[in-house]
């Protein structure tokens, strides 16, 4: 995974509440299995004009001219809620995102950009406003993780906070399959236990389908 | 002892080990994929020369994609779909897992075959890569969405590593009048707290009102805590689920079953346990709901009118009911009941089982789906499906002038390339209303299966309570 220490960009405001993961990538835009060629999905069903063309939406923030090129989302309440798809992150990430701002998020959706070293960052609303409009003057935001701080271009500075494990995995770019197969002995220990008091979760595999 | 609730129970049960203050590695028992991001999961370890440490405890269903029109195959409406299902085909194959393909007699969508083939237990922990894993709380489960990269984790190591959210309880007080079901609650409970209003909590459904609900109605309650924001939902289990459980394909049997038994019976939690927050409700005082917007939250009494945004809290709540005025093509003030309807659906793994069917058949007994309105009902599985055909339900259906479909997400979600079509006004017994969930600009209105029949009737929304019963 791509290491996260610190990110300067351009900041882009979406400060909607409750923007669902079906927003972020339309199931339509999933055309493949796999977790790329959906950059061009993002907020599809806003950011076109309708949904089988690829006219720009004037209006919609994404495509005007000052965020071109955004790297870093201020979001609002809720962001990410909704259907689990890891698609919405790869989305983001393959757009250019690194950093979303918000006052909540979606569980599913904050795991799933610690996944895939996308920084989300927990600030409340009013200092996301601040920080939109700051940014609308022109100017680049800075998020930097090793501080747990965001440099708005006005000169404030906020700082944030992330759970200590998330942030290391961040920081270093870590993979958790690889960190927790290095527990392999002691998830074994577990379920040879396990297998004692509680058998029937063990299943064996006579109850197979006919084929 | 510190008194320990029914969540505390089933996190420490689980627990291989505390990786630092916050996180800790969790035994799964279960993992359940679909075709849509599963078998994305499955590809990507595969490509990292990972396999599947259990197989064994790993299930996949098609339910997202496929179509369910009689006699389907991999074709589906939707441009791509099939490599989505043939990929996860392939993939589910080459790992040596369970998989319930397209025409398996026990298919269904993942959250309703999972308790109906024994696979999820009281006491178990099961994720899946949908956010809707947590329809199995209801049979008292730990059970939690992820997305696809922790699924790749779940199926190399059979572990997560979670941080132990807050808890919650919502205690509901006395019972659901009649004609008002688990998704009234629901509805009703999110419009009263906010879709944010659980944020991140594993929530616990308690008191006299959630012990009356049967097995599916509790299925359909936890189904939509993820609406809430929660982390998962969960019901303590009882008598009524161990019956429900037994002699199911994968449920422990002879011995097993005894002994399973009773370690189920030791998990609901302590009567002073504690936790992070309480919230009470009144179900007697729960009407039938209806959504008006695009979030869940936006939800009032089927007899209701529009809200007027100008009467929201906040500036950018308003805005965000503006918006949702504007997509569903309404204004302030106007009744529910006097918005005609396109099309009226039942299905999803929140209202498509026995009981959701049974409770629309009762209302559509010798009744006509008005003229003009598309009306839609896809079972939650097959094997629901066999149960509603061995009633006579499906003669119901089909007399009454629904289409009667084979199992599958179908139009709960755009997945299946099937829509309603724009502007087309929907009441839905799904689990989302959000802007195009169901296909490009369509309307959806979320409601229970009483109040999707209702409304099919009368060809405008309607309030179940208002039509008598046939027997
Ligand atoms: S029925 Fe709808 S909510 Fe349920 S799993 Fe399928 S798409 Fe998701």
């Amino acid at each position: 995974m791509e290491p996260f220490t610190i990110h300067r960009g351009i900041a882009v405001p979406l400060l909607r509440a409750n923007v669902d993961t079906d927003a972020i990538i339309p199931s339509r835009e999933m055309k493949r299995v796999g977790k790329t060629g959906l950059g061009q999905g993002l907020f599809a069903g806003w950011r076109y004009r309708n949904s089988d063309s690829r006219e720009p939406e004037p209006d919609f923030v994404l495509n005007q001219a000052r965020y071109a090129g955004a790297s870093i989302l201020l979001a609002g309440e809720n962001f990410g809620c909704g259907s689990s798809r890891e698609h919405a992150v790869w989305a983001l990430k393959e757009y250019g995102f690194r950093a979303v701002l918000a006052p909540s998020f979606g569980v599913i959706f904050r795991d799933n950009c610690i996944r895939n070293g996308v920084l989300p960052i927990v600030l409340d609303e009013a200092k996301l406003i601040a920080i939109a409009e700051d940014s609308s003057a022109g100017g680049p935001v800075t998020v930097d993780l090793r501080s747990c701080q965001v440099f708005s271009p006005g000169g404030s500075v906020y700082s944030f906070d992330i759970p200590s494990a998330q942030r290391e995995m961040l920081l270093e770019g870590l993979d958790p399959v690889a960190l927790t197969l290095k527990l392999a002995d002691r998830i074994e220990a577990f379920q040879r236990q396990d297998r004692l008091e509680r058998p029937w979760i063990y299943l064996n595999r006579l109850r197979e389908p006919s084929p | 002892m510190t008194p320990r609730s029914l969540f505390d129970k089933l996190w420490q049960l689980h627990v291989i080990a505390e990786l630092d203050a916050q996180f800790s590695l969790l035994h799964i028992d279960r993992i359940f994929l679909h075709e849509r991001t599963g078998g994305v999961a499955l590809q990507s370890i595969a490509q990292e020369h990972r396999p599947v440490r259990h197989p064994e405890l790993v299930f996949c269903t098609m339910d997202h994609i496929v179509d369910t029109f009689e006699g389907r195959d991999d074709d589906t409406l939707m441009p791509g779909g099939k490599d989505f299902i043939q990929t996860t085909r392939t993939e589910a194959r080459r790992a040596g897992i369970r998989l319930f393909d397209v025409r398996d007699p026990d298919h269904g969508i993942v959250h309703v075959i999972s308790p109906e083939q024994g696979i999820v237990l009281p006491g178990a922990t099961i994720v899946c890569p949908d956010s809707h894993t947590c329809t199995q709380g209801g049979i008292g489960a730990l059970a939690w969405g992820i997305g696809s990269s922790e699924a790749e984790h779940a199926l190399a190591t059979q572990t997560l590593r979670v941080s132990k959210p807050k808890s919650m309880r919502i205690q509901v007080d006395s019972a659901l009048p009649a004609q008002v079901g688990a998704k009234d609650l629901m509805l009703f409970l999110i419009a009263r707290h906010t879709a944010a209003g659980g944020s991140g909590h594993a929530i616990e459904f308690a008191g006299p009102a959630i012990r009356r609900l049967s097995v599916e109605a509790r299925l359909t309650l936890c189904n939509m805590a993820v609406e809430f924001a929660a982390f998962t939902g969960m019901v303590a289990p009882d008598d009524q689920v161990f019956e429900y459980l037994h002699r199911r394909p994968f449920a422990p049997q002879g011995h097993d079953w005894e002994q399973a038994l009773r370690h189920w019976r030791s998990l609901p939690g302590d009567t002073d346990a504690r936790f992070h927050s309480e919230l009470t409700l009144n179900a007697a005082e729960i009407p039938p709901m209806i959504t008006w917007g695009t979030s869940p939250e936006h939800a009032v009494p089927v007899d209701g009118v529009v809200p007027d945004p100008s009467i929201a809290a906040t500036a950018n709540s308003r805005t965000g009911r503006e918006r949702a005025l504007a997509y569903m093509g309404l204004r302030p003030h106007e009744a529910l009941q006097s918005l005609s309807i396109d099309a009226a659906f039942i299905g999803s793994c929140t209202n498509a089982r026995l009981s959701d069917l049974e409770s629309a058949a009762r209302l559509l007994h010798g009744r006509k789906v008005a003229p003009g309105v598309r009306a839609i009902c896809v079972p939650g599985s097959m094997q629901v499906r066999r149960d509603a055909e061995a009633r006579g339900l499906h003669r119901i259906f089909l007399d009454a002038g629904f289409e009667w479909r084979v199992s599958g997400c179908s139009m709960c979600f755009n997945a299946g390339g099937e829509s309603f079509g724009p502007e087309q006004r929907v009441v839905s017994t799904t689990n989302r209303n959000f802007e195009g969930r169901q296909g490009p600009r369509t309307r959806t209105h979320l409601a229970s299966p009483a109040t999707v029949a209702a409304s099919a009737i009368a060809g405008h929304i309607a309030d179940p309570r208002r039509l008598t019963l046939a027997d």
